[in-house]
């Protein structure tokens, strides 16, 4: 313990000349101020831009529900064209090199010949003609939101010519323009789905919580029971209970409320987890003993501690529905046509047969799980930024 | 450690008395009943309708009887083994369902054992080599795993095998043991069978177990025991074994609770697609039929199976971790 028997490569001891002051504060660069001034939310914001990938999901997933909003326009074909000569049709490329030049985007047309010997449809690309794609023309007459009449379309098919650029369904409808009309249910069936098991699972989560005893052990149990029934089966039988005459809109609601009502229980145990160990501390006490009522407690002080937490478990659940609303109508138990979704094309895709002889009727797929990525990165991203103090 | 045991059973049976509440609520909630159903087909098909024998069996189930009356003479038969009469066999729903039951019992547990069996070293790998390549990679894996909907990995893989090998993959056992008797060569077909079903309804639950792991280990690994013990120079093996990865291994095992409805779950459409002699595919068409009580039959099995595997995780939980207080 004495000083003087440092080891010689130690430094001398150092006692500064400075007087000291202690009123006197460490002056913060502009950066370092801004950082510790930021409010939570300006953090959380801050952490979530680090997160490259949940960035660019939260891009993807921003454009695609942006977009679903002008599907009339973006599809070349409307939800029901048909066309009988164009049954089971390949993919379309679309190309610019045309005998080594350069063009505008093109596609060569589809020559339809049936195979006599196995009846099998086959279609070449007649390479002698090709046809020029137009862009902000009149195509296919649509309402648009089911309201307005129009026919402007982004991309049209060349004239008297197809653009088939994800082939054709077995019925000779796009599948293209399909899989972007079905983006509008698939999409949003998710979004209204976590709105309704979001508000039951804060609610009942946070009465459970918050008072414990027999009433959490009540709503415990409920939970427990709900949890322990595998989703599908019950989802399934829920659907099939769906009456038959219901209008395809009114499914449409039924389903979302199906997947709705069985998600709640994820969100409703977080809550309560959450608010049972946020009610031991120093100041929700406070609070208590300051007289606050538990509906003020709950919603000032213990919610927003944990509510970017809650946004981040529920856009991690997205996904699910999406993915339940995808196996209940590929099932042929959830939404039926004329309602267009991307488990409703899958459908299509159900037997061997059908994978083998056209595959690109997978191509709803893609879709699928490129959205399901995207949300459960942005939720990771999100779940990450949720704790900026950390 | 008895008393809790005790205590858990009980809470068990009280689940599963609700959950028939439930199940019965539900498989009930179509209007008409399958017999209204099954007239209205033949009339359709302009068949006649034998009036004594469909009376006779709106009688035998109580079809006019208020709801709860039917539930319970439904129920009581139930535990007693009596698990209805299947309308589209028309055979007693034991009969139809053959072993089936037991088949799914053994692709779910196949499935959970392999889920453990991957996730546990990949999440220990994964978390103490975080932002390794390893780590990205399987990572990106996971993800995958979580995203595409098992249903759809089935169909690619049917796909596949049909492009590449020219066979199929769907199944559980060779054709010529299918309705045979069980024999030494037929649970030897059902093994190398069961591998690409228990790839692919597991392939979620190991994603989101991993991740889970992965996750919980960081906690812990972050914490200050940690840097504690690093300091005082323990050996790295021994700092990720001794505390934090016992810590976290409570969360994976009490995930059983949601990982074992997921796997049933998947298992169901699964079975569907790829044609497995398991309940899935028999639900589908009992659902679509307004069979009842043969949907009745599998959801309450479907949801037994899930609770006795919560019963367990239950009672791993609690020899695993001592901060669990036995009666509170």
């Amino acid at each position: 313990m004495s000083t003087t028997e440092q080891a010689p490569d130690k430094l001398p001891h150092y006692v500064s000349d400075v007087a000291f002051e202690p009123g006197k504060q460490e002056a913060l660069t502009p950066e370092l101020e801004a950082y510790y001034l930021a409010s939570a939310r300006q953090m959380m914001w801050w952490r979530f831009k680090r997160h490259k990938l949940a960035m660019f999901s939260a891009l993807l997933l921003i454009i695609a529900y942006l977009s679903i909003l002008i599907i009339e326009v973006l599809a070349p074909y409307e939800l029901h064209t048909r066309n009988a000569d164009f049954i089971h049709a390949p993919p379309q490329m679309v190309r610019i090199f045309h005998d080594g030049s350069l063009r505008t985007p093109f596609v060569y047309p589809l020559k339809y010949r049936l195979n006599m010997d196995n009846l099998k449809r086959e279609y070449t690309n007649d390479t002698a003609r090709p046809q020029p794609l137009r862009f902000f023309c009149r195509g296919d007459a649509y309402r648009f939101w089911g309201m307005w009449e129009g026919n402007v379309h982004l991309v049209c098919p060349p004239k008297g010519g197809t653009l088939y650029l994800l082939g054709t369904d077995r019925l000779g409808r796009d599948l293209f323009s399909r899989i972007l009309y079905g983006a509008r249910i698939s999409l949003t069936i998710g979004l209204v789905g976590i709105a309704v098991s979001f508000v039951l699972g804060i609610v009942i989560g946070g009465i459970a919580g918050f008072f414990g005893g027999i009433v959490d052990n009540l709503i415990m149990r409920l939970i427990e029971i709900l949890r322990s029934l595998p989703e599908l089966p019950l989802w399934m039988a829920l659907s099939a209970a769906l009456p038959a005459n219901w209008s395809p809109i009114l499914i449409y609601f039924g389903i979302t409320i199906i997947l709705g009502l069985l998600e709640w229980p994820g969100l409703a145990r977080a809550v309560r987890s959450k608010l049972l160990s946020l009610r031991q501390e120093d100041f929700a006490v406070a609070s208590k003993l300051m007289g606050a009522k538990p509906g003020h407690i709950i919603g000032r002080h213990l919610i927003p501690n944990f509510m970017s937490h809650l946004i981040a478990s529920a856009t991690l659940a997205v996904p699910a529905m999406i993915l339940g609303e995808t196996a209940l109508s590929f099932l042929g138990l959830g939404l039926r046509p004329p309602v267009t979704s991307w488990g409703v094309l899958l459908a299509e895709a159900q037997n061997v047969e059908a994978i083998a002889l056209y595959p690109w009727l997978l191509f709803p797929m893609v879709p699928v799980v490129v959205t399901t990525l995207a949300f459960n990165f942005m939720g990771d991203g999100m779940r990450d930024a949720a704790d900026p103090y950390n | 450690m008895l008393r809790f045991i005790i205590r858990r059973l009980l809470t068990m049976v009280v689940t599963m008395f609700v959950i028939s509440i439930l199940v019965f609520i539900i498989i009930k909630l179509p209007p008409g009943d399958y017999l209204t159903t099954y007239i209205e087909e033949l009339k359709a098909q302009g068949e006649s309708v034998d009036e004594t024998r469909i009376q006779f069996l709106r009688e035998r189930y109580g079809l006019d009887k208020p709801g709860w009356q039917q539930y319970i003479a439904w129920i009581t038969g139930f535990v007693q083994g009596d698990l209805g009469w299947s309308f589209e066999y028309d055979k007693p729903v034991a009969d139809v369902v053959g072993d089936r039951l037991f088949l799914t019992l053994l692709l779910n547990f196949a499935t959970v054992l392999f889920v453990y069996l991957v996730a546990f070293p990949i999440g220990v790998y994964s978390a103490t080599n975080q932002y390794s390549w390893g780590d990205h990679g399987l990572t990106f894996l996971g993800f995958l795993g979580i995203a595409i909907p098992n249903f759809l990995l089935a169909l690619i893989l049917l796909y596949f095998s049909n492009a590449l090998f020219g066979t199929s993959i769907g199944g559980l056992m060779a054709p010529e043991y299918i309705g045979e008797p069980w024999s030494w060569g037929k649970v030897g077909s059902v093994l190398q069978h069961l591998w690409v079903p228990v790839l692919v309804i597991g392939s979620s639950g190991t994603a989101g177990m991993i991740r889970r792991l992965r996750a919980n280990l960081l906690d812990e690994l972050q914490k200050q025991y940690v840097t504690t013990a690093r300091a005082k120079g323990l050996h790295e093996r021994r700092v990720v074994w001794r505390y934090p990865l016992r810590l976290a291994l409570n969360p994976f095992i009490a995930d059983i609770g949601s990982l074992i409805p997921q796997l049933v779950s998947g298992a169901v459409i699964v079975s569907a697609v790829m044609s497995l002699p398991t309940t899935g595919p028999m639900l589908l068409t009992a659902l679509q039929s307004q069979d009842t009580y043969l949907a009745g039959s599998f959801l309450m099995f479907l949801a037994g199976l899930t609770v006795i595997g919560m019963f367990l995780s239950d009672i791993a939980l609690a020899i695993l971790d001592p901060r669990i207080r036995l009666d509170s």
